[in-house]
């Protein structure tokens, strides 16, 4: 099928770097000023109260977080705030030692889905973990959420610093 | 339900590589001609024509469908491009079945372009706004975290090791060197590469992912009719399926994909598959990372959960074992631009299923093929059943 291929001018790094090749480049300004909506409005203002929420769905009894105003499932309204623990459990976690655009990071960070107690089995969130070594992270490690002083409390989900192990 | 009989009729396909000089639109009339030119037909012959191409972000220009569309052949035709995240190539094959299979057109050119170069200073910050704006973005994340979180997931789930899944790297770069178009084939690549290339994200490792791409691919797809007069080797869509998960991941288990499983369910019923491990003879899951394709093989229901990467070391899905996968060389080995990759695994069963895959060859005649593509927040799939 090499017939099928169309020969396609590709170019080096080098050809880039050293100017070979003309192009334009164009810095975007676009700013946005987002609603936190409903559900997660009230998340948030609970988060600057040091707890968290979640909503529960009369129709299929889940207690979910992050809370919704409907529940995905039933595609009905959901009807109660209910409050949980800030602890829970690690679904899942990775160590990452990049940025966004590939620089490498000096000290990694442990992003990890948290199943919150309090919630329905394997309601997680994404958050970070702190104060562990990367290396004896693992599923199953049982954390607490690390919260910021109140007065430095914004309505924001870096409210909590990051969750550290419960021993 | 009265479906017209669909086939594809020709394939046609850049290189793929890091950075090419064309722009989008170059790229995808490059391809759209080789697909034409391949079944010796002409734009005139065209009645409409399907756009796949994913994020507006990686080009930086809005309205990208119009953008593209002069290079897809769309000038004075009914032009539509659908997006769905990763799973954006096969659904563009899907677009086109039911375009035809509706009765509304005869002929239809599908092209799946993607230039993800341009997107400084690396287009992985163009995936940052898949993440919520409240809930999630303020935590710093990246593309790789909800790759490496389903990874951790999936391999402590049924006990996997790295080293189990590397294999899965190893056979697609390798496949890939007997293809012409591909950026990463390495005839030569081992294991132990992959176990000690750089750690991006444990568990992921550079050569677990495959490679910023810019590539385009084309097919023709004919209804019965037309399509006997232009080949004698048509390749049926015998099914198609696709199916959404919730976006909010962090909610699901990560460690089996049951949307692929829905996706599958719907196109091998409609392909009258009852048995798929005995029906379909090569598969082409979507392998963005190794594990990937492992991940998509349980979903399309290939493999037990948990036994893809056992089956992979006993050497099966080798191009010439009991069920060939990504004999391509997959977006690992061939390259990942993004619409196109998928794309290029439908016109890969094109080839393989008329015989036409050249030092890839699939032995044994191959009659029937799956191709699976897979995308947004961990949460799409697509899939085509193709025979002859």
């Amino acid at each position: 099928m090499k017939e099928h291929v169309y020969d396609t001018v590709y170019l080096s790094e080098e050809d880039f770097t050293e100017g070979r090749v003309l192009f334009e480049t164009w810095v975007p300004k676009a700013r946005y000023a987002w609603d936190a909506g409903i559900a997660i409005g009230r998340y948030l203002a609970e988060l600057k109260q040091g707890r968290l929420v979640g909503r529960h769905c009369p129709s299929c009894g889940r207690v979910m977080i992050p809370p919704r105003m409907f529940c995905e499932q039933c595609f009905a309204p959901t009807d109660l705030w209910v409050p949980l623990q800030d602890t829970g459990t690690v679904i899942t976690f990775s160590i990452c030692y990049i940025r966004w655009d590939m620089v490498r990071l000096e000290h990694p960070l442990i992003p990890a889905v948290i199943a919150i107690d309090g919630a329905s089995p394997g309601m997680g969130i994404l958050h970070l973990l702190g104060e562990v070594d990367p290396q004896v992270v693992r599923i199953g490690m049982r954390v607490r959420a690390v919260w910021k002083p109140p007065e430095e409390r914004e309505g924001a989900i870096t409210d909590i610093r990051y969750f550290k192990p419960l021993e | 339900m009265g479906r017209n009989r669909v086939a594809i009729v020709g394939a046609g396909m850049t290189k793929f590589v890091r950075r090419a000089q064309e722009t989008g639109k170059e790229q995808a009339w490059e391809a759209a001609s080789k697909a034409l030119e391949s079944c010796e037909m002409t734009l005139d012959d065209i009645d409409a024509v399907v756009i796949g191409s994913a994020p507006e972000a990686f080009d930086g220009l809005h309205m990208k469908t119009e953008y593209l569309s002069d290079g897809c052949g769309g000038w004075g035709k009914p032009v539509i491009r659908g997006f769905v995240g990763g799973g954006t190539g096969v659904f563009s094959a899907i677009q086109g079945w039911y375009h035809i299979a509706s009765g509304l057109f005869d002929t239809v050119l599908v092209v799946a372009e993607e230039k993800m170069s341009s997107c400084q200073p690396h287009p992985q910050g163009a995936f940052i706004t898949i993440f919520d704006h409240t809930t999630e973005r303020p935590l710093g994340p990246n593309l790789l975290w909800i790759f490496a979180l389903e990874m951790n997931a999936y391999m402590t789930r049924y006990g996997l090791s790295k080293r189990d899944i590397a294999l899965v790297s190893v056979k697609n770069k390798r496949n890939a060197a007997d293809h012409p178009a591909a950026l990463l084939g390495d005839p030569h690549i081992t294991v132990e590469d992959v176990l000690n290339s750089e750690v991006l994200a444990w568990p992921v490792q550079r050569l677990d992912v495959s490679p910023v791409t810019d590539g385009a691919v084309a097919i023709v797809m004919a209804a019965e009719h037309v399509a006997r007069r232009v080949t004698s080797k048509p390749v049926w869509v015998e099914g198609v399926g696709w199916n959404l998960d919730t976006a909010y991941w962090t909610n699901r288990d990560l460690s089996y994909p049951t949307y692929v499983e829905e996706a599958a369910r719907m196109a091998y019923k409609m392909a009258g598959i009852t048995e798929p491990r005995k029906q379909i003879h090569i598969a082409e899951p979507y392998d963005p990372f190794d594990y990937k394709e492992l991940h998509h093989l349980e979903g399309l229901l290939l493999f037990d959960e948990g036994k893809a990467a056992e089956a992979t070391a006993l050497g099966i899905t080798q191009r010439d074992g009991d069920l060939p996968v990504c004999p391509s060389g997959g977006l690992l080995g061939v390259g990942n631009p993004i619409a196109a990759a998928a794309l290029m695994k439908v016109a890969e069963l094109f080839w393989q299923l008329r015989g036409e895959a050249g030092a890839r060859q699939v032995p044994g005649q191959p009659k029937r093929g799956v191709a699976q593509a897979w995308g947004d927040l961990m949460q799409v799939s697509t899939v085509i059943v193709l025979g002859v």
